[in-house]
């Protein structure tokens, strides 16, 4: 008889206190899965501190594509006995809790010895491949390909340390493959992943980012947008791109700008405190009209909040970031192929249209990874459209209609390059004359109105055959809404998707005409989206499905509450 | 009409007050750049807020006029993106010293190979007459109606603190001594700070040339600017303030040279493009 048991995709949960190494745990147990063609999934939530707490991360294993967090865990492995009261209501009946009874103390768990087994093989350190072996035992991932891969994982640590963690993992497995006699695991067939590749949201930003010819990164470490520097920082070894630490926002903005007006494509990556601080240069960039490209991964406010959680908080900040009339774009990837495509997308629209751009993610989102088809890469990486300058050139030559005016570099050409944050003459020199402020105020909005050429439309998931309720969202909810639609079966239900959230597209008003009811889903505390469909389009948006709590929806509770609300 | 490659051919409305120290400042600079025969193209003046920071809008060459305090981190990454410009970062004492006294300090960290005028006339122009931070203390302002407290801001022992490799202190009266010095820094490798003291005839009527005259006097001929401690030492004098070069060394990598998109490649950052192959090697790797 067996109490557990799993079928189709499996929610694993390892909790511990920061510094007892879930994050090895993690990655190794996440490389062999898909080593072992399963989709996987990891998301974690972690306190604001290096050492102690209680933290978690969340990985799902399954026979096809999973991109989302859920609340029901399936198997928890506990590192300690915070994990118990932190997790809460989501350990349940039917989860299985794993690790040393005597740490953890739950009455309902199964003992692993898995400090006694790596004491045996040298050293209490290997306890955690000890337990990833058990995971991979009980999963039934081949026991081959879990010792290459962990072989692998250690390649670099010296023939010794790799030996001793290849004995833990399988003396850990034989501990799963012993388990799975009373406990029953059925993931399903494992799929074709060797094309696939996994990554997490910030590495998609990333490559989106060199993908749409950034060469220049500069920041000031935040947490979440600190993710997006370290990893261009890595890909920096590999490609031309200037990394730098700057001394503050202010500094990073304004350097961020100085490197565009020189000709770079110069990325900055915030959390909205950090961005916060730069709105007097995102004005800048309005009335120099200088490109800018700034990632904003979003936590819960106000002030410093929660600095290592997640929240969709931010989208007033930025669609009103600045003083002063001028366009501002924001743009918001729901899952990691978005993330690749609008990040590219962000440069060339800050470029062609000479304004700062906005790409809004959150914790949830740079923080999460799981695996997908590798992303379509252009044949040929775009640099800046720019002019060789004549004699007489002028940045900001009236008479387009667009009110775009070509862009020269200092040091290209026979002309000079002069930007003005003060008010304007075409050369750029001060000017005070009211026909020149007009002129200068309709060439700035102007741009509002070209930019709608390069609108990426909303993204309607369902509803083929007409649909009676709409959900309207955002951001990093669009995993999540997905997978409550799928579980819902509800065709009468479809959702609508913004990755370019601001300005507002068309055709969204059309779009919610045809719905009965139409509800946003949103993580923050008002609906901000909600907000400005109401304002732009008139139409009502009926219910609001929010949450603010620091966490992402999970899919359950969203399948709940959309039952709710879609009536 | 000037004959100067940096004047302009028709004549401008310069908002300066008239008998302001920058004009001098202006006609220092105007002669240093022609004298060094810098092409124009390759001009970059980048400045912040303030009087003094309405410098490049008189010289007839490329500018990046930004926000109040800003103008180092910006001109930072123009000379990081495309070395072979010659980047000068001009302003006031409020503008280096106060609103963008961080980026003074982090500049000096970096080492970009440009060059900060600094006009220095001990207040506030353009917001009418309050203190800066190099305003002496006991000084009486519309703000400041008990007299300044604070300790005076010394960007010269700052600089040297910091291991600037060219530190001078110029005054605007003396325009030939002032051409000098700024050729000096212009040529300098790495950063260069001239703290330039100007009097503000509008709202300065403590700190005027005359007072400057009897309170400053030029470094002897037989000087060593390359010793950093004696260096140090002469910029904690005051009242009599040592005008001229206080310190010079050419010790320093510049910022530019540090950095490691440059160690094999010196073309221009800006000059360059990404390779769709190597990008695909990345992407990849995630396999």
């Amino acid at each position: 008889m067996s109490q557990y048991e799993f079928r189709g995709d499996l929610s694993i949960v390892l909790s511990g206190e920061a510094g007892q190494g879930i994050q090895t745990i993690e990655s190794m147990l996440t490389s062999l899965a898909k080593k072992g063609s399963y989709y996987v999934f990891a998301t974690k939530e972690y306190m604001s501190r290096v050492r102690g707490g209680c933290n978690s991360t969340e990985i799902r294993v399954s026979s096809s594509p999973v991109s989302s967090r859920v609340s029901r865990i399936d198997i928890l492995v506990a590192l300690t006995a915070g994990a118990i009261p932190h997790l809460g209501e989501r350990i349940g009946e039917g989860t299985l809790v794993l690790g040393e009874k005597e740490i953890v103390g739950y009455e309902g768990m199964i003992d692993l010895p898995l400090t006694a087994i790596a004491r045996e093989i040298g050293s209490p350190i290997y306890s955690n491949s000890v337990a990833v072996g058990a995971i991979c035992g009980l999963l039934k991932l081949e026991r081959s390909v879990c010792e290459a891969g962990i072989r692998g994982l250690f390649s670099t640590k010296g023939a010794e340390v790799q030996e001793a963690n290849a004995r833990a993992l399988l003396k850990g497995y034989e501990l799963g493959v012993e388990l799975g006699r009373s406990v029953k695991v059925d993931i399903g067939p494992p799929a074709d992943l060797s094309g696939d590749i996994m990554l997490t949201g910030a590495e998609a930003l990333s490559l989106g980012a060199i993908a749409g010819g950034c060469d220049y990164v500069c920041a000031y470490p935040m947490s979440p947008g600190t993710t997006v520097l370290t990893t261009m920082a890595e890909y920096s070894k590999r490609m031309d791109i200037l990394v730098e630490q700057v001394e503050d926002e202010i500094g990073v903005a304004n350097m961020a700008l100085g490197a565009w007006y020189a000709g770079a494509r110069a990325l900055v990556t915030t959390s909205g405190g950090g961005f916060a601080l730069m709105g007097e240069a995102v004005s800048l960039a309005g009335m120099i009209e200088t490109p800018l490209v700034i990632h904003i991964a979003q936590r819960p406010g106000p002030a410093t909040g929660l600095p290592t959680r997640t929240e969709q908080g931010d989208l007033n900040l930025a669609m009103h970031a600045g003083h002063g009339d001028f366009l501002r774009v924001v743009l918001a990837p729901g899952d990691l192929a978005e993330g690749f495509e609008l990040m590219r997308a962000a440069f060339d629209v800050a470029d062609r249209f000479q304004s700062p751009v906005f790409v809004l993610s959150d914790q949830y989102y740079v923080d999460s990874y799981y695996t997908t088809p590798p992303f379509a890469l252009p044949d040929r990486i775009l640099s800046n459209e720019t002019i060789a300058t004549d004699r007489g050139y002028k940045r900001f030559a009236l008479g387009s209609r667009s009110g775009l005016s070509p862009r020269g570099l200092p040091g290209r050409g026979e002309g000079i390059v002069c930007v003005d944050s003060d008010e304007h003459d075409e050369g750029g020199y001060i000017t005070e004359d009211p026909g020149l402020r007009r002129a200068m105020v309709a060439k700035r909005l102007a741009k509002i109105e070209a930019v709608r050429s390069a609108v990426i439309p909303p993204r309607l998931y369902g509803g083929e055959n007409g649909y009676r309720v709409l959900l309207l969202g955002w951001g990093s909810v669009k995993r999540p809404i997905l997978e409550a639609l799928a579980a819902l079966h509800r065709p009468d239900v479809a959702y609508l998707h913004f990755p370019w959230v601001f300005p507002l597209p068309d055709g969204v008003a059309e779009c919610m005409g045809r719905a009965g009811v139409c509800v946003a889903v949103e993580g923050n505390a008002t609906g901000q989206l909600a907000d400005l469909v109401e304002l732009e389009t008139g139409n009502r948006i009926d219910r609001r499905i929010l949450k603010s709590d620091g966490s992402q929806f999970a899919v359950e509770e969203l399948v709940e509450r959309i039952s709710a609300n879609a009536v | 009409m000037s004959d100067n490659l940096f004047d302009f051919e028709d004549k401008r409305d310069i908002a300066w007050c008239p008998g302001c120290g920058d004009f001098a400042i202006r006609n220092a600079l105007l002669g240093a750049l022609q004298e060094l025969g810098i092409p124009r193209g390759k001009l970059v003046m980048v400045s912040g807020i303030g009087q003094a920071a309405k410098m490049p809008q008189y010289v007839n060459a490329s500018f990046f006029n930004g926000l109040h305090g800003r103008s180092l981190p910006a001109a930072t990454a123009i000379k990081a993106v495309a070395p072979d410009l010659v980047v000068i970062a001009e302003g006031g004492d409020g503008d280096m010293y106060g609103e963008g006294g961080n980026h003074l300090l982090h500049a000096c960290r970096r080492n970009p190979d440009m060059t900060i005028f600094v006009h220095d006339n001990m207040i506030y122009g353009l917001t009418k007459g309050q203190a800066s931070p190099t305003t002496r203390q006991g000084t009486h302002t519309p703000v400041q109606v008990f007299g300044v407290a604070a300790e005076p801001f010394n960007p010269i022992a700052l600089a040297i603190a910091m291991n600037v490799g060219f530190v001078a202190r110029a005054l605007s009266g003396d325009i030939a001594g002032t051409k000098e010095i700024m050729k000096r820094a212009i040529l300098h490798k790495g950063l260069s700070l001239v703290d330039i003291f100007q009097p503000c005839v509008s709202f300065n009527k403590l700190n005027t040339m005359q007072w400057f005259r009897a309170n400053t006097y030029a470094l002897p001929p037989e000087y060593d600017p390359g010793d950093r401690a004696a260096a140090f030492a002469k910029a904690l004098e005051e009242l009599p303030f040592p005008l001229g070069v206080l310190y010079e060394s050419g010790e320093r990598e510049s910022f530019e040279e540090t950095l490691p998109v440059y160690r094999e490649d010196k073309s221009p950052l800006r000059e360059r493009k990404h390779d769709t192959d190597a990008l695909r090697a990345l992407m990849l790797e995630r396999r």
